[in-house]
């Protein structure tokens, strides 16, 4: 009874830490709709401000609060300064954007952090006068862990009163419920966007330094807690802070109890119970239909055929492109293989998202299942590589039309979170599954068949399949159903109006991006030779929105584009040092500076050399 | 307009083309050798193993090279993502033509690495990776490794534990290939030693993501004799605050892989657990003739102590020159039959390259957790040779898939 | 004999009665109006005739057939059309383009993926542009369109179907009065051209007097009169909840 008791209550104390990142994740998003990928980074900054501050300030338990607070102030300052330079520019641009440019943040604090801090892990003291533990019914608890059970709900509470009793927040509250609402309040809306930034700032801060006495600081901090964060700000309800309070407690005491039974439990956990929730209640435990999507944006031009010149110079750049093993100095061929993988991937990804309006997070875990399908075919069924090649999209496929199933009854951020929950949970059965997918030591000896092993073998295997892909991609977005995706994401309401079953297409459009990029995996495995987890990882989906983004969601092309460039460039500064903050410098600039990515840039650029044509003409 | 548009794709695909066209290496260059590590994911591990084989190659180049060439290291990160390892070890083998690889701190990268190497028909010396498979159950023989193994060293922990008075056991270990390995590992060859311990627990927290509190009270609730640990990094201090506010180290022997390695002691500060048995690397209290050059050297370049990462950085290269001293040629063949039965000297003292399984015998210091000078280290630590810990080289050939 | 009869239609919303009891029917080929405040219901009529919201009792019949249960897309399919208060088009289409989804829909082309969706019905959606007098458009981006263009694009869109009834919630919000005037016009030629029996909302009372062969007034979710425009007129207490409420029966138009 004991036991359970105390197990109980460490799992409270753990709520209360993941309560405060998400709370202020929660806010952040209730008014200001911005997925924050970088909310991690904050709750790092926190604790390692914490860490300094305390160990310089060392007097004493005074020493040790103030230097908590001053770190979350310090953090709340950096989040008004990131809120400033960069989200205030992007509020209304479509989802990705943000979650693209917060990672670019990510990123950016990444190296400025390891600059400042340096590598090693920092452990800081306890808390003075809590450092020891308690004895309830017998059993030892640590008293820091009833202090964070009484934070919890005590900035809870104070939130709570922040909200109620003060006019920023009844504004808050109605900007999360409706946002034209604000507007027409009068109310300054960059001032109520900024300070509600700065809370969020300020709680991520908050959680991080109060990590200090519990964990060592360390350059991992950001992506380890942001998985979970997300899950309990959607698990609540997105801008609900009671209900990331909820799903907080809910998390951590059902991993108390968990790692009792089965100790492997805490890799899937929280995404099992996110997918469990959402395919229940769609909008979370505490949110509602209003809260899943962003600001309304402005429609892309209409779809344009491409004419016959245009088909002659996409003919000859193809020929010139199979030219390409002539000029091979070794390593060309290899990087664009790389190139013409990710082009496909990233042309699933765009079909999914930027013709349907489904954005996903986890694109990756179709990519990698027909990575692992293929590596699998070849390893375990002995299947020649064609056979494998086949069987890869096949099996994509079939994930996609799983959990494309649940996906596409939600949409927005809650689509969006569920695709990332699926990437997960396939990403911790490979991770886990070691007897059939080795586990994150990967299946190895995946190389092409003998005929197609040299490199330009290779090299026109995967240009005749990525063209084909993408050619395929192009016809589908033309055809009937591929206008019938599009009207399902400009307006679901019309399109059910006139007698379509949305969802169904939707489904179907969700299983043929999985196709895609199923074959994108396939090659992807042949190429390398192995096959690991990171192939379905978060970072793995992340690449694919950069590409995405940075070659322009509005164009067909673009993905073409991003790939390319995104390929290109982190091959390239992968050798200089600093190369995230280079990156994240990369990513803000294309998201604050063209918008419309590589391939809008160039129309743009194109449109100014030819003197300001009428614009708005899309491949 | 999209024509337009289309034919600028073709100008960015040539522009992007362009500097990569030739190029080729004369033979009157430095000798190349491609490099790669976990620089940024693992900056904390892989720092110190960088200023190591920085440091030797400052001295084979100081004294003249290989035969007078002298030493280039083309050295990359390598992100920590297997794909992006594969891609550089493409670059350096065919477009900068290095003669071989070495580095990989990351088992799943250093697999990646010798499949890739056995497929390219490149040499590969695995500085880092401690997974056994990549000499035994993935062996290939393009690939060599330096470090004492995952069964070597949980060998060496295994016949310290068979020594304690303790049959109930409890495992903790982070959730991945590493992880299982070890535990899996430790458990083999404590059964053989001391058929009656029993294994009554398991934790498995999430890599760098431990709960800590509530894997602490699952262990203590097995109430085990000892506890065989193997978390590293953040995983471990938390750990190690978790346990020792809640008792659970009281009166309970710890046997720990790799916990006595500077980079994992020292950011544990006066917290470091005392009396813990480990594997790891005293740092300056080694004190050989061999060792103490090196370190004086390390300390003088750096600044700084030198730490495991430090050793197998500076016995990566130090197996380079050996090799490459002695090799009758740069071919790939003929530097792999000189690896065979390499015998390299070394600030750790001498080890060789076992021509069964191509591992090298390097040893690792076995001891206790205490303070030393006021700061976390290892006491009453003895070298343990590789080569005591090892399976004969008949058996191990057993476990390595045909050629 | 009636196309479309309605009875019993209730909805309330966290216990407010949105409509209650609302009962009438919609005659073949008839033009019928149901006006009514701001707030008294008609929006959430027109979703529990097309299957938007499930109505809490009451049933909707089709020519006999059963229609409360059925998702928009069947109601759609049966022969029922709708245009928007809030209008609903493909802003990232072309005008042409967004009556030829409606075609492709009824024609059952949905799934098609080998064909290149713009070179289906592009005729017949350039037949039904000029009949909303909206020839000229075609080509150009919906999402440029000025709001009264898109209800006469949504007027087109519905006609895709040639449906048997047609549900036109607000038509002329944000016209300027020659227009509304215009588009009520080419309604009434429609309904005699095709057949197709109409019930709109309308606020301009004028518009609603001119053209409407049968008016329904709705206040606070009740059906407080049915008759014709001054029949309608002369009812006291229609004069009541407009007068009274300090409304004239003018100007009310674009709300929400
Ligand atoms: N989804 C809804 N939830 C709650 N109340 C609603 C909803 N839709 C409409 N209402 C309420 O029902 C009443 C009727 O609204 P509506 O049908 O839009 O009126 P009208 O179209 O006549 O202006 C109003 O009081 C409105 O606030
Ligand atoms: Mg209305």
């Amino acid at each position: 009874m004991g036991f359970y008791f105390a197990q109980f209550l460490t799992g409270l104390a753990n709520a209360s830490s993941l309560f405060l990142i998400a709370s202020g994740l929660s806010i952040i998003f209730g008014v200001t709709r911005i997925v924050n990928f970088a909310h991690g980074s904050l709750y790092m900054l926190g604790a390692y401000f914490a860490y300094t501050l305390i160990t310089t300030l060392d007097a004493g338990g005074f020493g040790f609060w103030t230097g908590v607070i001053l770190a979350a102030l310090i953090v709340a300052v950096i989040g008004a300064v990131i809120e400033i330079l960069v989200l205030r520019r992007i509020y209304r641009a479509p989802e990705l954007f943000q979650l693209v440019a917060t990672f670019g943040v990510l990123l950016i604090i990444q190296d400025v952090t390891l600059a400042i801090w340096g590598a090693e892990d920092l452990l800081g003291p306890r808390a003075p006068g809590l450092s020891r533990a308690v004895r309830i019914f017998g059993e030892p608890i640590p008293e820091y862990d009833i202090a964070l059970i009484i934070i919890g709900p005590v900035v809870l509470g104070l939130i709570w009163l922040l909200f109620s009793r003060t006019r920023w927040g009844v504004l808050v509250r109605a900007a999360t419920q409706d946002r034209e609402m604000v507007g027409a309040l009068g109310v300054n809306q960059r001032w109520l966007f900024t300070s509600a930034f700065m809370v969020g700032a300020f709680l991520a801060g908050l959680g991080g330094a109060l990590q200090v006495p519990r964990e060592s600081v360390s350059l991992l901090m950001d992506l380890s807690i942001i998985g979970e964060a997300f899950v309990v700000v959607v698990i609540g309800g997105m801008g609900s802070v009671t209900g990331a309070f909820v799903a907080a407690v809910i998390i951590s005491v059902l991993n108390a109890f968990g790692v009792l039974v089965f100790p492997q439990i805490s890799l899937v956990l929280p995404f099992l119970v996110m997918a469990v929730v959402l395919i229940v209640r769609p909008y979370g435990l505490f949110g509602t239909a209003a809260s899943a999507h962003g600001p309304p944006t402005v429609p892309e031009a209409p779809m344009k055929p491409m004419s016959i010149a245009g088909i002659a110079v996409v003919a000859a750049a193809v020929a010139l492109v199979a030219l390409l093993p002539r000029l091979d100095d070794g390593f060309i061929l290899v990087l664009m293989i790389d190139v013409l993988i990710a082009m496909l991937f990233a042309a699933s990804l765009h079909f999914l998202m930027g013709v349907g309006g489904m954005v996903s997070f986890g694109h990756a875990a179709y990519f990698g299942l027909g990575a692992y399908a293929a590596a699998l075919a070849v390893k375990a069924l002995g299947l020649p590589m064609l056979a494998a090649m086949a069987f890869g999209p096949l099996v994509a496929a079939l994930g996609a039309m799983i959990f494309g199933w649940f996906c596409v009854r939600l949409s927005g951020v809650y689509l969006a979170m569920l695709t990332l929950a699926a990437a997960q949970i396939l990403w911790g059965v490979t991770f886990q599954w070691q007897s059939v997918t080795g586990g994150d030591d990967g299946i190895l000896g995946v190389w092409p068949a003998r005929w197609a092993s040299s490199k330009p073998a290779f090299f026109y295997l995967a240009l005749v399949l990525s063209v084909a892909g993408l050619v395929l991609i192009r016809h589908l977005a033309h055809s009937p159903f591929g206008y019938v995706l599009r009207g399902g994401r400009d307006s679901p309401i019309r399109t059910e109006a006139i007698g379509i079953d949305l969802r169904a297409h939707q489904w179907l459009g969700f299983i043929l991006a999985g196709a895609f990029a199923g074959l994108a995996g396939v090659l992807f495995a042949f190429s390398k030779g192995s096959v690991f987890p990171d192939a379905l990882s978060i970072g793995q989906s992340i690449d694919g929105l950069i590409m995405v983004l940075l070659g322009g969601v509005q164009a067909l092309i673009g993905p073409i584009f991003g790939a390319s460039a995104f390929v290109l460039l982190e091959d390239y500064i992968s050798r200089l040092d600093y190369w995230r903050a280079i990156l994240g410098g990369v990513i803000l600039v294309i998201v604050l500076a063209a918008p419309n990515g590589i391939a809008g840039g160039l129309s743009g650029l194109w449109q100014l050399v030819r003197g300001g044509r009428k614009t708005g003409e899309r491949a | 307009m999209l024509t337009r548009r289309e034919l600028q794709m073709a100008l960015a695909a040539a522009i992007i083309a362009a500097p990569f066209a030739g190029g080729a290496a004369h033979a009157q260059d430095p000798i190349k050798i491609g490099e790669m590590n976990s620089y940024t994911r693992m900056a904390a591990f892989t720092e110190p193993y960088r200023k190591g084989w920085e440091l030797a190659l400052e001295e084979i180049n100081a004294n003249g090279g290989i035969n007078g060439r002298p030493l280039e290291i083309i050295s990359r990160d390598d992100t920590g993502d297997p794909a992006a390892a594969i891609r550089i070890a493409e670059e350096l083998v065919n477009r900068d033509e290095v003669v071989m690889l070495f580095g990989g701190f990351l088992s799943n990268i250093g697999l990646a690495l010798a499949d890739f190497a056995n497929q390219n028909q490149i040499f590969y010396l695995a500085s880092e990776p401690l997974t056994d498979a990549i000499v035994w159950s993935n062996g290939n023989k393009y690939t060599y490794r330096l470090r004492p193994s995952n069964w070597m060293q949980t060998g060496m922990l295994a016949a310290e534990a068979a020594k304690l008075d303790a049959t109930k056991w409890a495992t903790i270990a982070p959730n991945y290939a590493y992880g299982t390995d070890a535990v899996a590992a430790f458990k083999e060859q404590l059964k053989a030693l001391k058929p009656d311990v029993e294994f009554v627990e398991e934790q498995w927290p999430t890599l760098f993501k431990i709960d800590a509190g509530s894997t602490v009270r699952a262990l203590e609730q097995s109430k085990p004799d000892a506890i065989f640990n193997v978390t590293f990094g953040g995983d471990l201090a938390k750990f190690v605050r978790e346990g020792s506010i809640r008792g659970l180290f009281d009166d309970r022997p710890v046997v720990s892989l790799l916990s006595g390695e500077p980079e994992y002691l020292d950011p544990l500060g006066d917290e470091a657990p005392e009396g813990w048995i480990v594997t790891g690397y005293p740092g300056l209290a080694v004190n050989t003739p061999e060792h103490d050059a090196f370190e004086t050297a390390y300390v003088d370049k750096w600044g700084e102590a030198p730490k495991t990462g430090s050793v197998v950085g500076y016995n990566s290269m130090m197996t380079i020159k050996t090799l490459l001293e002695q090799t009758p040629s740069l071919e790939t063949d003929d530097l792999l039959a000189t690896m065979s039965g390499l015998e390299v000297d070394s600030p750790t003292g001498p080890f060789f390259y076992r021509p069964a399984d191509h591992q090298a015998t390097m040893g690792a210091y076995v001891g206790k957790t205490g303070m030393v000078d006021g700061k976390p280290g290892m006491v009453d630590w003895v070298y343990a040779d590789g080569a005591d810990f090892l399976p004969s080289e008949e058996d191990a050939a057993k476990m390595r898939p045909a050629e | 004999m009636s196309v479309l009869s309605v009875s019993n239609l209730s909805k309330s919303f966290g216990g407010v009665d949105a409509v209650r009891d609302v009962s009438f029917a919609l005659g073949a080929a008839e033009f019928l109006a149901l006006i009514g405040p701001n707030g008294a219901g008609k929006t959430t009529c027109f979703n529990m005739l097309n299957g938007y919201i499930r109505p809490d009792r009451g049933s909707v019949t089709l020519e006999g057939v059963e229609l409360v249960g059925r998702k928009p897309r069947a109601v759609w399919r049966m022969g029922v059309g709708r245009t928007f208060q809030i209008t609903q088009t493909f802003p990232s289409m072309t005008v042409r383009e967004n009556v030829q989804m409606a075609l492709i829909s009824h024609h059952r082309r949905t799934l098609n993926m080998t064909r290149r969706a713009t070179r289906l019905y592009a005729e017949e959606a350039d037949t039904l542009l000029a009949r909303v007098g909206m020839a000229e458009e075609a080509a150009r981006p919906c999402a440029e369109l000025a709001y009264g263009d898109l209800k006469r694009l949504e007027l087109a869109i519905a006609l895709a179907h040639r449906p048997k009834v047609l549900l036109m919630d607000e038509p002329t919000a944000g016209m300027a009065p020659s227009e509304r005037i215009a588009l009520m016009a080419l309604t009434g030629e429609i309904i005699k051209s095709e057949g197709v029996s109409v019930l709109f909302t309308e606020h301009d009372m004028d518009v609603v007097f001119t053209h409407a062969h049968r008016i329904l007034v709705l206040n606070r979710g009740t059906l407080i009169a049915e008759g014709t425009g001054p029949e309608i007129r002369a009812n006291p207490m229609v004069q009541e909840v407009y007068l009274g409420g300090g409304t004239v029966f003018k100007g009310e138009a674009n709300d929400a």
